[in-house]
């Protein structure tokens, strides 16, 4: 049998060290995301009031509808891996499949979002709430756009039969980062939509 | 390599429900004013659902004492920026 890590001498120690490789890549966008948090800390102690008032312009149901969105389909991702790991590596196409799909759906929200703000005169300019918003909300986003593209290729990898219970690891790193941008919206949901 | 055991898709929809409860939760506590609670607990039940995925679907639970040195370092360093920053800006 043919292992694509050849390289490494042992397979368990390739999926070790890849899981590492992936956790420190998740460390840098902690602290990326971080920043943006720490921004938006800092200026909602300094302009509580404006915070308030602008938060209410955000709608709550498409963001919480958002929410809902990328939570299943961060429960695809862990039942596609699932089945690969269980030997049903067929499977996998279908479970990524329905979270890229998700994806997507979770962008054309955003999409509606935005240019409702846009209709509304409510731009990154307008404000450092906005700023703030576009800016976290716009990084997110690409994260989702590339989150897609990593997920089709492992799509690709387990239709040419690349994977299996005993080599999984593309899959395993897709979906931890798939995961990490789901977790930074858990927290990007209540900060924006909820409490500003 | 950990293999995924007979119950782990029944945990992984157990997590998935408990999230959609958190959500549901926390979106109608917004809309009762608690003052200052209101960040309080929005915060709480975002850490929960945070916890839940990395413990679950990122499979922490069960994980290394290096990997999870790996995921919790990372978070020490942003409460220091965290913490660091807001010793400047607030007692300018």
């Amino acid at each position: 049998m043919s292992e694509p890590a050849a390289e490494h001498h042992d397979p368990v120690v390739a999926f070790e060290s890849a899981k590492l490789g992936l956790w420190t890549f998740l460390a840098t966008e902690v602290l990326l995301f971080g920043a943006l948090f720490t921004a938006y800390i800092v200026f909602r102690l300094k302009y509580p009031d404006l915070f308030h008032a602008e938060h209410g312009k955000l709608n709550r149901v498409l963001g919480a509808v958002n929410t809902v969105v990328l939570i299943t389909s961060s429960l695809t991702v862990a039942l596609g891996i699932d089945a690969v790991k269980k030997g049903k590596a067929r499977l996998l196409p279908r479970y990524f499949g329905a979270t890229i799909l998700l994806a997507g759906v979770f962008l054309c929200v955003k999409y509606v979002e935005y240019t409702e703000k846009f209709h509304h005169g409510l731009f990154p300019s307008t404000n450092i709430f906005f700023s703030l918003y576009y800016m976290m909300t716009g990084i997110h986003g690409i994260h989702v756009l590339i989150g897609m593209g990593v997920l089709s290729y492992v799509v690709v990898l387990a239709r040419r039969g690349r994977l299996s219970e005993t080599y999984y690891t593309p899959a395993e790193m897709s979906g931890l980062y798939w995961h990490f941008v789901d977790l930074v919206w858990i927290y990007l949901f209540p900060l924006l939509y909820l409490i500003g | 390599m950990s293999h995924g055991s007979a119950g782990s898709r029944r945990i992984y929809y157990g997590v998935f429900a408990a999230l959609i409860t958190l959500t549901v939760v926390t979106v109608m506590v917004s809309y009762v004013d608690l003052g200052l609670l209101n960040v309080a607990v929005a915060l709480l039940i975002a850490s929960a659902k945070a916890s839940l995925v990395a413990l679950f679907f990122m499979h922490l639970k069960g994980e290394s004492g290096l990997v999870w040195g790996f995921a919790l370092v990372p978070i020490f360093f942003l409460a220091l920026i965290i913490f660091g920053t807001l010793l400047d800006t607030q007692l300018r």
